[in-house]
């Protein structure tokens, strides 16, 4: 079994088991039970269980935001942000990262064991929603004691789950930090996953998404799905930076299709470690749960709507370079928070790195967390030790 | 109104100095009431947002400049990037108690309609702008036939912002055609100092070198 085959039903984190008595009921009309939740936490809940954060991964993210991979044996994700004196202070928060419903790292999805069955769910698992992953996670909050988050904080995919935590459960979250994402997922964004999600289901090892069953694994479909993602995260600055039309040992071009150029080799390495520790079928599942997302569908397609009233302390930041989730995007949320009278913040961060610079050292983008988190925590009573 | 409010306790906040602030700002902070809800439109780096919140204000700010927003952002001010001319539009009738135009009425596109967006979405407006009719700015153009630049105004007339310049007088007229009411109007001196309240307006328009006004809609109609 590979490494992360193990953690799907035994993670290397804590778990939240579920009964058959508490469902969690899914957009889809299914009721999901029994299922788990995989987490990490962070620091120290404080006595008046004010203390608490919940941070929300992106795609192929996972719980594992601040400690070494337990697969890839790499520093926690957001290593930027979350960790001791860090803007997201371990030892001021009671930090959580849970993951999501749909995952592969622990938490239930199409990997995990259908209790029906005694196999993997594969694509029998019901299709999950941004909604679903939220009222799973706050199944688990409710499990820890907590009322109310004094933060929700996620960049992408984790922006989305925070967006519809504030709309879910505006009084349960106190301060919103909605990075490089979006109410909605744009038709270019739909289209860049449906080219992922071929590029699985055309690899004739996805078996019909039953491959753990047949013993083989769809690594070239999923390779490229990973390949082509991991594009728009990028851009044309960056990629022009950090490999121009530079060689990868070589001088000469081989007259081949063997990987010449430096970022061809890159983008086969990205492909080759993703598959390591990622299960297709949960990239078919996550995609389509962000293709489904648009809050303001649910509010008889009027945005504003959905926070009218909200107390919620907004701070909402893109990047310049970000063509996925544009800065565009991020000035919708925030003129239809303004229409719905949040205190909110914007920052449009101006960095060549494009949708990734949220995961990376931007002092910018770290400073603009930092000062909206320490003037939310001065707001909520927090004192600088975390009790 | 009263002036001499409590400042409410901030965590790290240094003590309170009048002398860390323009004239200006502190002229325009003691108009607002504490615990009012206050956008303040072109927030620059939120000096006045601060000195606002110290007030117990609840304070939004809009700012266009990248470098200003980020800036306030990372001060924990709820301000975000935008521009007095399009983006007044998203925000609704009567969010605000004030909505604050401090300096910046002089660079928008059309100062109208900015001024009626401000008292739409504000029960009350303050508006500050360098005076045009200022008599140093008269001088600068009668003798020595260029156009003025100032301390306060440095820019050349090629790389100004401030494409709408206007002399107190010139104001006044405007809020007269909008129908708005004056509930209070100060002219500061070149130092930042009010000048004497019972002056003529022709006194101010001389020798005022920016106006102070604190307007409200006349009447139900608008």
């Amino acid at each position: 079994m590979q490494p992360q085959e193990r953690e799907v039903d035994q993670p290397s984190s804590l778990v939240a088991l579920f009964g058959t008595d508490q469902p969690l009921r899914l957009d889809c009309g299914v009721d999901l039970a029994p299922f788990q939740i995989a987490y990490q936490t962070y620091g120290t809940l404080n006595a008046e269980r004010t203390n608490a954060i919940l941070v929300c991964h992106a795609l192929t993210g996972d719980q594992h935001v601040a400690n070494v991979h337990p697969v890839t044996g790499k520093q926690g994700w957001w290593k930027t942000l979350v960790g001791p004196g860090l803007a997201l202070d371990t030892e001021r928060y009671f930090i959580i990262c849970s993951n999501v419903i749909g995952g592969c790292m622990g938490s239930t999805g199409p990997a995990s064991t259908n209790p029906a069955t005694g196999k993997p769910w594969g694509l029998d698992f019901p299709v999950v929603t941004i909604p679903d992953m939220v009222r799973a996670q706050a199944m688990l909050i409710d499990r820890l004691g907590i009322d109310m988050l004094f933060a929700v904080v996620g960049g992408s995919m984790g922006g989305m789950q925070v967006l519809q935590w504030s709309v879910a459960y505006p009084q349960r979250v106190f301060s919103a930090l909605p990075i490089a994402c979006s109410t909605r997922h744009s038709a270019q964004n739909i289209a860049f996953h449906e080219l992922g999600r071929q590029a699985v289901m055309a690899d004739p090892d996805w078996q019909q998404g039953r491959y753990f069953e047949r013993g083989t694994h769809p690594h070239r479909g999923l390779g490229v799905a990973r390949m082509a993602a991991h594009i728009t995260y990028l851009s044309d600055a960056a990629l022009h930076r950090k490999f121009g039309r530079r060689m990868q040992d070589r001088d000469l071009p081989t007259f081949s299709f063997d990987a010449d150029f430096q970022v061809e080799s890159y983008l086969r390495h990205q492909g080759s470690s993703f598959v390591e520790r990622f299960d297709a079928n949960s990239y078919l599942y996550l995609t389509r749960a962000m293709d489904y997302f648009d809050i303001a569908a649910d509010h008889d397609g009027v945005l504003a709507s959905a926070f009218r009233g909200t107390g919620t302390r907004f701070c909402v930041v893109s990047f310049t370079s970000d063509w996925l989730f544009p800065t565009s995007e991020s000035r919708a949320i925030v003129h239809a928070l303004n229409a719905g009278g949040a205190r909110v913040s914007f920052a449009e961060i101006e960095t060549d790195r494009g949708h990734d610079a949220f995961l990376l050292d931007v002092p910018e983008f770290i400073e603009i967390a930092n000062g909206f988190l320490q003037s939310a925590a001065a707001a909520r009573g927090l004192t600088s030790s975390g009790n | 109104m009263t002036l001499q409010q409590p400042t409410l306790p901030l965590n790290g906040a240094a003590p309170f100095n009048p002398a860390d602030h323009r004239g200006d700002h502190l002229l325009v902070s003691e108009m607002v009431v504490p615990g009012s809800r206050v956008l303040d439109v072109g927030c620059g780096d939120g000096d006045l947002l601060q000195l606002l919140e110290r007030r117990g204000v609840d304070g939004r700010g809009i700012e266009l400049s990248r470098e200003g927003v980020n800036k306030c952002v990372a001060k924990g001010l709820a301000v975000v990037q935008g521009d007095a001319d399009t983006d007044l539009d998203a925000y609704p009738d009567d969010a605000f108690d004030y909505v604050i135009l401090s300096q910046t009425l002089q660079a928008t596109r059309q100062p109208k309609v900015v001024l009626e967006n401000l008292l739409r979405i504000g029960h009350r407006a303050i508006v500050s702008f360098p005076n045009f009719g200022f008599w140093k700015m008269r001088l600068q153009l009668l003798i020595g036939g260029h156009m003025p630049r100032t301390d306060n105004l440095p820019a050349t007339w090629y790389d100004t912002p401030n494409i709408h310049f206007c002399t107190i007088k010139d104001f006044v007229q405007l809020c007269d055609e909008i129908n708005v009411k004056m509930e209070r109007a100060v002219a500061l001196d070149l130092y930042g100092r009010p000048l004497r309240l019972n002056a003529p307006w022709w006194f101010w328009n001389l020798f005022g070198e920016q106006g102070v006004f604190l307007l409200s809609r006349r009447g139900k109609e608008r």
